[in-house]
């Protein structure tokens, strides 16, 4: 059977760690609720699982492709029009570190940027059941949970302290 | 005890989206005005263009005057947002959060605007492109990268890119929140913006990382930047005065002097226009004062050290540019106003706490700190190019005209008008900073002293 969303409200955050601590052992698994806030609580505050993700990945494959870029454009810019000046090579290193470093730099930042949104998981298109009330403090424990189990689940919500539970229709 | 009030999300909300939600009755007509003044600019620029330079005050030997010098002005003030916001966020410090979204906005518009300059400057735009971009596949000719004037567009492009992009992220939890305070076309504009964020812990935990991340990213470009702005200058077959090995730390740390001082007064004012005296509080200017102090003494040290050099070899370039900088009138009276305005005058009143703390001193100190950057470079870029050299029918002197006084006026009101456009739609306090300054706020009592006590996660 399909998983439904069910969203909790708290206004407090002590609250939303009990039904974090109340759906586990309603045996509900940690991959199948959230919490949602306004602002980033430090990382633990609600016993949530530990988010792995690869950021650090990202701005090393951009800094190579970056500075590949504009070895290439530099090299090839400098054969297209040779210009000896001074009599020193047409490849010239020197001047091309610059625009390597920029290059590579700009690689970087902009795969890292990539990355973030990636492992955000943005964009999300399918967005759940949301409530505005996030945005001005609240605090959302959203579950995914077979229907069968909605009415446990938002037991367990109520009774950690929810000022309210919905259900999407 | 810590300064200001306990805040609830929704004070914060209310307070600081109030320059989005409810536009003030001012906000049309002073950006009406402003855009008058742009307006005016881009007639004379058209005017230059239809005319040619000859209209400007530039001529053999002064070949780089006004347009330039706000070139490197600009790029000075650009230098405020990531130096403020990177190197603050990746040192923890707790009062960066009103200044960060400020700061780093006023980058972004000052870089566009400074990136104008040496366009409109080439009395020519659209062949100016030739010069920087690798498309010219008709002709066969490429972009000469052994020259500082390539170096330059490929490093500002880069911190355009980076610093925008910084920016967009940042955003996105605030995009989120517009979208939950906004109807109709807004909300849907504000609904895409925000991509289906939804606040969880993984995405918090990439936007803290990318605060990192790209802070870290991003200062050292910020350092080459205006590295290679003064490259521009120390690179340059032109002028022999300019072939100085200090050049490039010397603007780096000008540019952080002027561009902190610039975000401190646009502090003040967003603090008054839109009433944010509970988020941009007396002791975030203050701190601005004391880190300012710093840097306008690291400043004059490479200013004093740049002029001994100068002088130490005794070569007839250097004197003589020297001489016309400090003893022939009326440049050595702008060099007079130069030094004592951007550090004799704003340091003596930083070093009083009272001072620090009044705004109307912190203002007048920060335009003071502006006018004297401004000037440093006119003395540094005239003076440079009006050695006389071998021809006496290169020995002008440079005066600006009004076409170029009024394209120079102009884009401190385009930065203006940029600064409050973007208010307008954007917030220009980031609002899930402030909440989480709000709730790791607390206090600890260390015998019979109450001290703010914060945590700061690693």
């Amino acid at each position: 059977m399909a998983k439904l969303p069910i969203l909790g409200l708290f206004n407090d955050a002590n609250a939303a760690a009990d039904a974090g601590d109340g759906l586990r052992s309603a045996g509900v698994s940690d991959n199948d609720f959230d919490f949602l806030t306004d602002a980033p609580y430090p990382e633990g505050a609600f016993g949530e699982r530990e988010e792995k993700h690869k950021l650090y990945i990202y701005p090393f494959i951009g800094a190579l492709l970056g500075l590949t870029s504009a070895l290439l454009l530099t090299t090839m810019t400098q054969v297209a029009y040779p210009m000896v000046t001074g009599g020193k090579p047409i490849i010239s290193l020197p001047p091309m570190a610059v625009i390597s470093y920029e290059g590579t730099m700009l690689g970087a930042i902009l795969f890292t940027v990539l990355g973030i949104i990636f492992e955000s998981r943005l964009p999300n298109l399918k967005k759940g059941l949301y409530d505005t009330r996030i945005t001005e403090g609240y605090i959302g424990v959203l579950v995914n949970a077979e229907q069968t189990q909605h009415d446990r689940v938002a037991n367990v919500l109520n009774q950690a302290g929810a000022v309210d539970v919905k259900r999407e229709n | 005890m810590q300064e200001g009030r306990p805040l609830s999300p929704t004070e914060i909300n209310r307070d600081l989206l109030r320059s989005i939600l409810d536009t003030p009755r001012w906000f049309w007509p002073v950006v009406g005005f402003l855009g008058m003044i742009v307006l005016a600019a881009a007639i004379t620029i058209g005017v230059m263009i239809d005319r040619g330079l000859g209209i400007t005050g530039l001529n053999r030997p002064v070949v780089w005057g006004f347009f330039i010098t706000n070139f490197v002005f600009w790029i000075g003030i650009s230098h405020a947002g990531v130096m403020l916001s990177a190197i603050l966020r990746l040192a923890k410090a707790e009062w960066r959060r009103p200044a960060t979204r400020a700061a780093e906005v006023l980058t972004i518009f000052s870089l566009i605007t400074a990136l104008s300059m040496p366009v409109i400057h080439t009395g020519r735009p659209w062949r100016a492109l030739y010069w920087f971009f690798p498309y010219d596949f008709a002709r066969g000719i490429w972009p000469n990268i052994r020259t500082p004037l390539v170096w330059d567009p490929s490093a500002i492009f880069t911190y355009l890119t980076s610093s925008t992009l910084f920016v967009l992220i940042a955003l996105i939890p605030d995009f989120a929140v517009l979208r939950d305070h906004t109807t109709g076309m807004a909300h849907r504009i504000y609904s895409l913006l925000a991509m289906g964020w939804e606040g969880n812990p993984r995405q918090w935990k990439m936007q803290i990382l990318s605060g990192v991340l790209l802070s870290a990213l991003i200062l050292p470009v910020f350092v080459s930047v205006h590295s290679i702005v003064s490259w521009d200058f120390g690179m340059a077959v032109a002028a022999k005065t300019w072939h100085s090995t200090i050049f490039a730390p010397y603007f780096v740390v000008g540019a952080v002097h002027s561009g902190v001082s610039a975000v401190a007064f646009v502090l003040i004012i967003l603090r008054y226009i839109y009433g944010w005296q509970e988020y941009i509080r007396h002791e975030h200017i203050d701190a601005l004062g004391r880190l300012l102090i710093v840097v306008a003494t690291g400043w004059f040290y490479f200013f004093v050290m740049e002029v001994i050099f100068g002088i130490y070899g005794r070569e007839a370039d250097e004197i003589a540019v020297r001489e016309l900088q400090f003893f022939i009138w009326p440049i050595s009276g702008w060099t007079l106003v130069f030094v004592i305005t951007t550090y004799f005058i704003p340091v003596a009143l930083w070093l009083t706490r009272a001072a620090r703390r009044n705004l109307w001193i912190m203002s007048l100190a920060c335009i003071s700190v502006n006018i004297g950057m401004w000037l440093e470079r006119y003395i540094i870029i005239v003076p440079g190019l009006s050695n006389r050299g071998v021809f006496t029918f290169t020995w002008n002197n440079y005066v600006p005209q009004f076409p170029e006084m009024i394209i120079i006026g102009a884009t401190f009101a385009f930065v203006s008008m940029l600064l409050l456009l973007f208010s307008r739609v954007f917030p220009l306090v980031p609002l899930y900073d402030i909440k989480e300054g709000e709730f790791l706020r607390t206090e600890v009592k260390i015998g019979r002293r109450v001290v703010p006590a914060t945590f700061r996660e690693d």
